[in-house]
C-alpha cells in the first residue's frame, strides 16, 4: 500500500513538471509573406458579440472570406460592459505575449497606451502599398498619426454628438420637432415643456453615457476650441468658462430620469426614447442602428439634431484595427487589414452597423438617410475628438474623469467636479 | 538517513504538487503583486520605477479612495448585523421543537446555493431606484412598485443610487444571501448544549432571560466568533454583487476598494490596481489572521 501511494505520488510530481515545461514555443510566422499568398487561421479579437455590431462583423467577414478563400476567419470576440471586459482579456493577453492577430481599439488617445507599451506595428508602409492615404480623408490620418506614423486601420466612423427624439412625444409637448433648439437655453425651454407634459426630457443611462453628455455640454458650452483645449492644456480647467459649462451640466442633468444608474447600457435609455416614456436622448449615432432594427421610421417615429450648440460640429470616434507585435500570422493580419480599408469591406460593414466609412471612395448610395447626413457633416464639419470614447484622452485619464462625473451625479457640487477634473488633468497632461 | 526519507518522504511527495501550485498561484502572485504596488505603472507604458510606498500613501489620501473605505465600514457593520441578527432570529425560533423545523431549514439555507451573480441580476431589478411619485414613475418596477402597491409607498427609496448609504442597499441582497448560512452555524451551537445544563439551572431558579444571559449566550461566543470572521471577510472581499447589481462598475456611489481595483486595473494603472490589491489583503488579513492563532491556540488546549 505505502509503496503504491509513493508511486501515485512520483506520478503526480512528474506529471506537474512536464505540464509546466509544456505550453511554450510555436514560432511566429515568417512576417515576410505577401498578404495574397497568406494562408491559416487569423484570429480577430473585438467586442462586437451581439446586435447590429456583431452583425456589421459577419458582413465584413463574408467580405473577407471572398477576398482571402485560402484564410479562416477566426472570431476572437469577447462580449461585455462596451468593451471594458474584452480590454481586460486583451490587456493580459498582450502582457503574456501571445496577442490575436488583430485586435479593435479605438482611434486616438487610447492607442496611444499600446504604442507606449511597444505592442503594436507600424503599418504605414500598409497605407503606402495599399493606397490607403488617399483613401482616407486627411483629418483622420492626421488624428491617427503618432510620430509621423500610422498604427491602425480605422473601420467605421461614430459621431457622439446627435440627439434622438421622440416625435409625438414633442408635438404633445408642444415643441416643434423640425425646428430643433440650436442652444444649450433654447433645449433648455423645450425640455421645461416637456416636463410640464408629464414626460421624463432627457433619458441618459450608466457612468459612460453621463460622461459622454458631460464631453457635449461642455463642447456647446465652450465652443470647439474650449473644448479641443481641455485635452492639450490650452483651456484653464479652473476658469470661469468651465465652471459655467459644469453649471449647464448639472442644469442638464436636472431633467433626465431619475433610474439612471440602473439602466443596464446605452439601449435601455434610447429605448425610453423609442417607447414615448422620454422625449431625447443624446447617443453616439450606433441608435441609428438600434431604431433600425426596432423598425421605426426616422421622421415620423424618430428624429435627430445635433447637440444644441454644437451644429457644424462633428464629435468623432472611430474604430480601428491594428497589428499586434508577435502576432501569429502577420501575413493573414495583413489581409485582414486590407478588407478592412477596402471600399468593399466599409461598406458591407458600415450599412449594417450604422456608422460611417472611414474610407472616402466606399459606395454608400443604398445607406440610411442619417448615415447620408452624417457623411454629408463628417466632410464639411469641424472634427473634435470625444472623451467618453478614448479618442480625446488616454484611459487612465478618462476613467478618473469618470469617477468623478458619475459622483457629481450623486452630490451636484459643482467645485468639487471642476477640481478634481483639474487635478487629473494636470496629473496626465504632458 | 534512508529511513527517515522513506518516513516522510512519501508523505512529502504526496504534498508537493498542492505545495507547488499554491506556492506559485498564491504566494508568488502576492509577492508579484506587491512588486508590482510599489513601481510607477499607472498606465500601459511599461515601467519598472521603484517609487516606494508613494502609491499607498497617494490613494490613502485620495477622497476617492477614502470614501470607498467608508464604503466598505457602512457595507460590513451593515452585512454583519443583518446577517447576525436574522440567523440568530431564525436559530432561535427552529431550536425551539416546532412543526416543520426540516421545511424551514431548507427554506432559509436556499439562498445560499444562489451564486451572488445570478441573484445579482435579479436584484439588479429589484433595487431599481424609480419612484412611482418621480417623473416616468409609471415605469417603476422592483420593490418600490411592491411598496407602492401595498399601501406602503412612503418606504420607496432609491435603494443603492444614494451617494451616502447607497450601499447599505447592497448589504439587503447579501443578508438574504446568507443569514441562513449563519442560522445553520448557531444552529449547531444551540443543539451543541446539553439538555441538562439548562434543566440544571432552571432547577436553581433561572428565568428564561439568565438562563440565555449566563447558560447560553457565552456556549455561543466561539460559534458568533466563526460568523462574524466568516460574513466579515466575504464582506471585504465582496466583489461579484456589486458588480452584477450596478451596471457600471465605475459608479461613484457604490464604489468600494474591490470594484475600485477593477476600475484602475481596466484603465491600465495596473500599480494602483495593485497597490488597492494589497490593502484588501492586509485588511482581510487583519480579520482572519487572530482568528487563526485563536483557534490553533484552542486546539493545543
Amino acid at each position: 500500500m505505502r509503496r503504491s501511494l509513493t508511486l501515485i505520488a512520483a506520478a503526480a510530481t512528474l506529471g506537474l513538471t512536464l505540464a509546466g515545461c509544456g505550453g511554450s514555443g510555436q514560432a511566429p510566422a515568417e512576417s515576410a509573406a505577401p498578404a495574397s499568398e497568406a494562408t491559416g487561421e487569423v484570429g480577430v479579437f473585438t467586442w462586437w458579440a451581439d446586435g447590429s455590431e456583431k452583425a456589421g462583423l459577419d458582413a465584413l467577414v463574408d467580405v473577407f472570406k471572398a477576398d482571402y478563400p485560402n484564410l479562416t476567419f477566426d472570431n476572437l470576440a469577447v462580449a461585455g460592459g462596451a468593451g471594458s471586459q474584452a480590454k481586460s482579456v486583451l490587456a493580459a493577453q498582450l502582457k503574456a505575449g501571445t496577442p490575436p492577430d488583430s485586435f479593435q481599439a479605438h482611434a486616438g488617445a487610447e492607442l496611444q497606451d499600446y504604442i507606449d507599451a511597444d505592442q503594436l506595428e507600424d503599418l504605414t508602409a500598409f497605407y503606402t502599398e495599399n493606397k490607403l492615404t488617399d483613401q482616407f480623408p486627411k483629418d483622420l490620418i492626421d488624428r491617427l498619426t503618432v510620430d509621423g506614423k500610422i498604427y491602425s486601420v480605422p473601420s467605421n466612423i461614430h459621431r457622439s454628438n446627435v440627439v434622438w427624439a421622440n416625435v409625438e412625444v414633442l408635438e404633445k409637448a408642444g415643441v416643434d420637432p423640425n425646428k430643433p433648439a440650436d442652444s444649450l437655453e433654447g433645449w433648455f425651454a423645450d425640455m421645461d415643456k416637456i416636463k410640464a407634459s408629464g414626460k421624463t426630457p432627457l433619458a441618459v443611462a450608466g457612468t459612460w453615457t453621463q460622461t459622454q453628455l458631460f464631453e457635449n455640454v461642455l463642447l456647446s458650452s465652450l465652443g470647439v476650441d474650449g473644448y479641443n483645449g481641455l485635452w492639450d492644456g490650452q483651456t484653464d480647467w479652473k476658469g470661469a468658462e468651465v465652471t459655467k459649462a459644469i453649471e449647464a451640466y448639472k442644469k442638464t442633468l436636472s431633467y433626465t430620469n431619475s433610474d439612471r444608474d440602473s439602466l443596464s447600457d446605452w439601449a435601455p435609455a434610447t429605448q425610453l426614447v423609442e417607447d414615448g416614456a422620454a422625449a431625447y436622448n443624446l447617443m453616439g449615432d450606433w441608435a441609428e442602428a438600434k431604431f433600425a432594427q426596432d423598425g421605426k421610421k426616422a421622421g415620423t417615429d424618430y428624429s435627430y439634431f445635433p447637440m444644441p450648440g454644437t451644429a457644424g460640429v462633428f464629435n468623432f470616434l472611430a474604430d480601428s484595427f491594428t497589428l499586434p507585435v508577435g502576432a501569429p500570422n502577420p501575413a493573414g493580419a495583413k489581409a485582414w487589414l486590407s478588407t478592412i480599408g477596402s471600399a468593399e469591406g466599409q461598406t458591407a460593414f458600415n450599412k449594417v452597423k450604422g456608422s460611417i466609412p472611414a474610407n472616402t471612395t466606399a459606395k454608400t448610395d443604398d445607406f440610411s438617410e442619417y448615415q447620408k447626413s452624417a457623411i454629408k457633416d463628417f466632410s464639411q464639419d469641424k472634427i473634435v475628438s470625444s472623451l467618453a470614447h478614448g479618442a480625446a484622452v488616454p484611459v487612465a485619464w478618462l476613467n478618473e474623469l469618470s469617477t468623478a462625473v458619475s459622483k457629481f451625479g450623486g452630490d451636484g457640487n459643482v467645485a468639487a467636479l471642476q477640481d478634481s477634473a483639474a487635478a487629473t488633468a494636470e496629473k496626465f497632461a504632458k | 538517513m534512508l529511513r527517515r526519507v522513506k518516513h516522510w518522504g512519501p508523505g512529502l511527495l504526496l504534498l508537493a504538487p498542492t505545495i507547488i501550485l499554491v506556492g506559485v498561484f498564491v504566494y508568488w502572485l502576492i509577492i508579484e503583486n506587491f512588486r508590482v504596488s510599489l513601481t510607477n505603472q499607472h498606465t500601459a507604458r511599461p515601467s519598472d520605477k521603484y517609487v516606494g510606498f508613494e502609491n499607498y500613501t497617494n490613494l490613502l489620501a485620495d477622497p476617492n479612495f477614502q470614501h470607498s473605505l467608508w464604503n466598505l465600514l457602512i457595507l460590513t457593520i451593515v452585512f454583519l448585523g443583518g446577517t447576525l441578527i436574522f440567523g440568530f432570529l431564525w436559530a432561535w425560533m427552529l431550536d425551539k421543537p416546532a412543526k416543520g423545523e426540516g421545511f424551514f431549514r431548507a427554506v432559509y439555507l436556499f439562498p445560499m446555493s444562489v451564486s451572488f451573480i445570478a441573484s445579482g441580476v435579479v436584484w439588479r431589478w429589484l433595487l431599481s431606484s424609480l419612484q412611482t411619485d418621480q417623473p416616468g414613475g409609471e415605469r417603476t418596477t422592483g420593490l418600490n412598485r411592491l411598496l407602492d402597491s401595498v399601501g406602503l409607498g412612503f418606504m420607496q427609496n432609491d435603494w443603492w443610487s444614494n451617494p451616502t448609504w447607497g450601499i447599505a442597499a447592497i448589504a439587503v441582497p447579501a443578508i438574504w444571501q446568507l443569514s441562513g448560512y449563519v442560522m445553520a452555524l448557531f444552529l449547531a451551537g444551540f443543539r451543541g448544549i446539553p439538555e441538562e445544563l439548562r434543566e440544571a439551572a432552571r432547577i436553581d431558579g433561572c428565568s428564561e432571560w439568565k438562563l440565555y444571559r449566563h447558560v447560553i449566550f457565552p456556549q455561543l461566543n466561539p460559534v458568533m466568533l466563526s460568523a462574524v470572521i466568516i460574513i466579515g471577510h466575504m464582506s471585504l472581499k465582496l466583489f461579484d454583487l456589486i458588480r452584477a447589481i450596478v451596471p457600471d462598475a465605475n459608479t461613484y456611489d457604490v464604489q468600494v476598494p474591490a470594484t475600485m481595483m477593477w476600475v484602475k486595473y481596466i484603465g491600465s494603472d495596473y500599480a494602483d490596481a495593485a497597490a488597492i490589491g494589497m490593502i484588501l489583503l492586509v485588511l482581510v488579513a487583519l480579520v482572519v489572521v487572530p482568528y487563526l492563532m485563536y483557534t490553533s491556540r484552542a486546539e493545543k488546549r
